[in-house]
């Protein structure tokens, strides 16, 4: 009998396994959470593959809403609760329920159709991965504690405890990490279950100084294991999406799915999405280089103070530049107004100087030169509050970011004052958005302000749809609206003449 | 001749190849380069692109006689190529042609234009220095030896990104290196004003263009690296602005580096890093052991936000908001930099002097009725000194000033975060946070200052001086002036084959200001090649059957 050696079997093995049938497997739920790490395999009809796909994006896009709107965790899950229980209801072994095979079923199921939906780009893969995580920690922490103890240790994460003695002799050190008052620290330290990993598991903690690091070892305390929990989960989901992205070719598929994954992707549609170009542009607005100045009083504030910083000093840096000139291309500026643009602007420095440093990025901002991918999208989308607001915190000498979270109360509330909000009402109320992170809030409670009377009369004629009037999550929608709203009278005019004539 | 050999001999092999190619080069560098979209990331780069009109004076030769020997050297250039034509190339004669219309600097376009003044003189001068200088000073084998971590080639140095900046503002990117030998032959081609060192991708970084959207192409390890510049500093210090520095202001720099380093070390567990003088107005750190090279983003992220403190752009009001217990990093960090603040800061800087300037320090006092307590206080002595200003706070807190309400604790951390405002990091995190990030390499020579990019002794920080770091000029000079009668060859390339000689010969940079600098160089790379070739062996041996090759080959 002849035998294949060892090589050349693994080979052939190899090759075979991308082609080979799944094989059937019963699949179990012991656990109400899941690392998604098996496929399923159990037939389904075609219109629950659709339903439940969608049913899991409602709650997902949902979900990714809330943190645009700058929720807290607390809001957020009041918020999803009913739609959870709606559309993914997902219940705890212990409540005993008959249906909890078909609810960890669909979750499973659901997950993995969206899965194929969105594994086509990086950027969904991306967007993905992060609301999928979302969700994940939303469940995480509504799971009964004991339970949730149960699925972790399947997770076979290699954590170390801390013994005793370590624990000891690190308590003080320990202790400012938590943030434990003066009182019973020392034993509260040692209460507290301890485990070492390398730092590199716990990013996110070592970011924020939420652990205590002795030569390259995290400290990390009980409470805190869920972010490595959560990390694990976001690795593994984004490697394989990565796996199935490449899978996805070789897709074995009869044309009835690939449209509804098609019309999934779709979907997902959120708004920090690009800013569509055709429709931020206004008609009848003079939009050029000359007419920025003027057109800045429409600005939201994040821009009305780059552009006062640009004014002052004839120069911004790297990233109010882009911040900028991103906003400007929103607006309708077209490139060669938005060189002249900022040429005039940087009225210190020589064409040389202007030509070699600043006109290659904006020229790549707008997608007119640089690499295909660039050239192909026109560039970069006009960044929306949310990048605005997480995105490059803006350091020494830089002017962008958004004043409502960037600023300092006292210099936010002399901006406000400058621009014309010097409402006692209006800049309390600022103030305590402010406190409470919802910055978003801030900006819509200051363009309410600054827009008072014109939203009555749009509202009483009944001009703008409640759509056009919900909150503002974008700069270029900011200005769009304000233009339109000061504009009003006038296009309305125009619009009456023509009727007549 | 006092300019004892411009390497007439060691010329001999690259002169003509690289009068002829020079010309050729750059503009398909400048057409490869601008197609790239990472070249946005290098637009904020350190003032770098400025560096053409800078260039001229800072390589005027500081001496009448230096001044001579370069141009003298220049007239050989002359004789060397003129002997050349019979023999050259019929490519080299296009590329003649093409040269007319370019205004490149490069040492066979100064001949042509020669009466067109003494600026092409000194520019043409300039360069001749700058060969000097990569011919026989800069340590390339200590460099190859840094980035490969072995002394046999491996994919660390070959997939190992550079890019060079080259006289005409020119960026050539993604260029790689099968050895350190045609590592050192293209910089003497090009003489780039500038080298970057970039990650090490998945495959050769040259065949970038074939693995365009997909994923094969990819960052795979770099150094941590860290960037500190001076100019963060404008709003503290009081005695430069801009590029320019003094001792004064260099101590913000040395306590940056305590700090960093105990955390780099203690906290993180890293064993190899290295600081480099930027040449004018900063330092790079390279953190170079393994575990460190492979970070990937989200990890050097959460690096730079565990050191970062002083936050918040010039409208942030409030620049250090800590929570409070302080993190170990930050108190220990506070117990390295208090007598840098009494010292360097109070007594030196003086930073409160002025009322405005002591105003906003007013305004990091939490308690009003202290602060007017202090503000009267001060109105009445014009030109109080910090110090006592400083002592001031606590000294009228104790007698009663503040209001009933104020806690100690309250003042005490307002107190602490004046202190890190002052003294703690302020870190270039975007160098840190993206693997993809080009840094300058040290050893390359400052356009600006003509210094040289030298490492830094951790073991004598404080003696470090960065206004007496070697300018090409002084290196060139320190040459000329050794009696030692040196191997003649001087390339160090060629010194490794030399195994006919009894006494091991002088290197070119042994007879320089530079020497310190490259055994500091020569001592860490050592140390760091050891602790691979160890952790090599160890997976040798729990790798059963893979056979890893460690021998050493002489390079």
């Amino acid at each position: 009998m002849n035998r294949i050696d060892a090589k050349r079997r693994n080979v052939l093995d190899h090759r075979k396994k991308q082609f080979a049938d799944p094989s059937y497997k019963e699949t179990h739920y012991p656990h109400r959470l899941n690392f998604y790490s098996t496929p399923p395999t159990a037939d389904i009809t075609l219109e629950q593959f659709e339903q439940w796909a969608i049913d899991r994006l409602r709650v997902l896009a949902e979900l990714e809403a809330c943190s645009f709107r700058n929720r807290t965790p607390a809001e957020t899950a009041a918020h999803m609760k009913p739609l959870l229980d709606k559309y993914l209801p997902l219940d705890a072994s212990s409540s005993g329920n008959s249906k909890l095979h078909a609810q960890r079923q669909k979750d499973h199921y659901s997950h993995f159709i969206l899965r194929l939906a969105f594994a086509s780009t990086e950027d969904l893969r991306r967007r993905f991965a992060r609301v999928e995580t979302m969700l994940f920690r939303l469940r995480f922490q509504t799971d009964d504690s004991r339970e949730r103890a149960a699925f972790v240790r399947t997770l076979n994460l290699d954590w170390e405890p801390v013994p005793e003695e370590e624990k000891r002799a690190l308590a003080p050190q320990l202790a400012t990490t938590v943030g434990f008052g003066s009182g019973k620290r020392a034993q509260q330290v040692l209460d507290e279950d301890w485990c070492k990993v390398d730092w590199t598991r716990v990013p996110d903690l070592v970011r924020d100084r939420k652990v205590f690091l002795k030569g390259g070892k995290a400290y990390v305390p009980g409470r805190e294991q869920q972010s490595m929990v959560l990390n694990t989960f976001t690795s593994r989901l984004e490697r394989a999406l990565e796996l199935t992205a490449r899978a996805l070719p070789r897709l074995d598929e009869d044309d009835r799915l690939t449209p509804i994954l098609n019309h999934l992707s779709k979907n997902f549609i959120a708004p920090d999405s690009s800013y569509n170009g055709s429709s931020a542009a206004i008609e009848g607005a003079e939009i050029t280089a000359r007419n920025i100045d003027n057109l800045s009083q429409h600005f939201p504030m994040c821009m009305a103070h780059l552009h006062r910083s640009l004014r002052r000093d004839a120069h911004l840096k790297h990233f109010g530049r882009l911040q900028y000139t991103l906003f400007l291309k929103g607006i309708g500026l077209n490139l060669e107004e938005c060189l002249v643009f900022w040429r005039s602007s940087f009225s210190k420095i020589t064409d040389d100087t202007f030509n070699k440093e600043y006109r290659y990025n904006v020229r790549h901002a707008y997608g007119d030169v640089g690499g295909d991918a660039n050239r192909r999208s026109g560039g970069y989308s006009p960044y929306s509050c949310q990048k605005i607001l997480t995105e490059h915190a803006p350091g020494p000498g830089d002017a962008h970011g958004c004043p409502y979270r960037h600023f300092s109360m006292e210099n936010l509330a002399t901006l406000l004052r400058a621009s014309g909000v010097t409402d006692p009402k209006v800049l309390q109320g600022v103030m305590e958005d402010k406190e409470s992170q919802k910055y978003h809030m801030a900006c819509n409670r200051v363009f309410e302000h600054l827009h008072k009377a014109e939203l009555k009369r749009a509202k009483d004629d009944g001009v703008m749809t409640a759509a056009q009037l919900e909150t503002i999550v974008h700069p270029n929608e900011y200005f769009k609206r304000s233009y339109l709203l000061k504009h009003m009278g006038r296009q309305q005019q125009q619009g009456d003449v023509k009727m007549e004539g | 001749m006092p300019h004892s050999d411009p390497p007439v001999a060691a010329e001999d092999d690259t002169a003509p190849e690289s009068t002829a190619r020079l010309e050729e080069d750059p503009a398909a560098a400048a057409a490869s380069s601008s197609a790239e979209e990472e070249d946005v990331i290098m637009a904020e780069a350190d003032g770098v692109q400025g560096v053409v009109e800078e260039h001229i004076p800072g390589a005027e030769p500081p001496s009448a006689q230096a001044q001579a020997g370069a141009e003298e050297a220049d007239d050989d250039m002359v004789e060397i190529t003129q002997e050349q034509r019979p023999g050259v190339k019929l490519e080299d004669l296009f590329d003649g042609e093409d040269s007319e219309d370019e205004e490149f600097p490069s040492s066979s376009n100064a001949l042509k234009v020669e009466d067109q003044g003494a600026a092409t003189a000194d520019d043409a001068a300039a360069f001749e220095l700058l060969r000097t200088y990569y011919q026989r000073c800069f340590p390339w084998r200590y460099m190859f030896q840094w980035l490969n971590h072995s002394p046999v080639p491996t994919n660390d140095f070959k997939h190992r990104e550079f890019s060079l900046w080259l006289h005409n503002d020119a960026v050539m990117r993604y260029q790689s290196y099968m050895t350190s030998d045609l590592f050192r032959k293209d910089v003497l081609r090009l003489m780039p004003r500038r080298i970057e060192i970039g990650p090490v991708y998945t495959a050769d970084p040259r065949d970038h263009k074939t693995f365009r959207n997909s994923t094969a192409f990819q960052a795979l390890a770099k150094e941590l690296c860290f960037d500190i510049d001076l100019t963060d500093y404008d709003d503290i210090r009081t005695c430069c602005d801009k590029a320019n520095i003094c001792h004064k202001c260099w101590r913000f720099i040395t306590m940056a580096i305590k700090v960093l380093e105990a955390a780099l070390r203690e906290d993180f567990g890293f064993q190899h890093i290295l600081w480099v003088f930027s040449g004018r107005r900063g330092v790079h750190a390279w953190v170079c052991d393994k575990k460190a090279r492979t970070l990937d983003d989200q990890q050097r992220k959460a690096i730079t936000g565990y050191l970062e403190v002083v936050t918040g752009g010039t409208q942030g009001g409030k620049k250090v908001n800590l929570r409070r217990p302080l993190h170990p990093h930050l108190s220990r960090s506070l117990d390295l930099l208090k007598d840098h603040f009494q010292q360097d800061v109070l007594e030196v800087q003086d930073p409160w002097r002025t009322a405005e300037k002591a105003e906003a320090l007013l305004q990091q006092i939490p308690d009003p009725s202290l602060r007017a307590a202090l503000r009267s206080k001060w109105e009445a002595s014009p030109g109080r000194s910090s110090a006592a200003k400083w002592a001031d706070i606590d000294a009228l807190a104790q007698s009663g000033a503040s209001s009933a309400a104020l806690d100690p604790r309250d003042l005490l951390d307002a107190k602490q975060d004046v202190v890190l405002e002052h003294t703690y990091p302020r870190l270039d995190a975007k160098v840190t946070q993206q693997l993809k990030h080009l840094l300058k390499s040290p050893f390359v020579v400052h356009p600006g200052t003509g210094r040289v990019c030298v490492p830094i002794d951790r073991a004598r920080l404080d003696a470090f001086d960065p206004l007496a770091v070697p300018t090409l000029q002084d290196l060139v000079r320190e040459i000329d002036a050794w009696g030692g009668g040196g191997g003649g060859g001087g390339a160090e390339g060629v010194m490794a084959d030399g195994g006919g000689l009894d006494v091991k010969p002088v290197q070119d940079w042994e007879k320089t200001s530079l020497k310190p600098y490259i055994e500091y160089f020569r001592s860490f790379v050592t140390a760091l090649m050891k602790d691979e070739k160890e952790a090599a062996v160890k997976r040798e041996r729990e790798e059963e059957g893979v056979q890893v090759k460690v021998e050493s080959l002489e390079f």
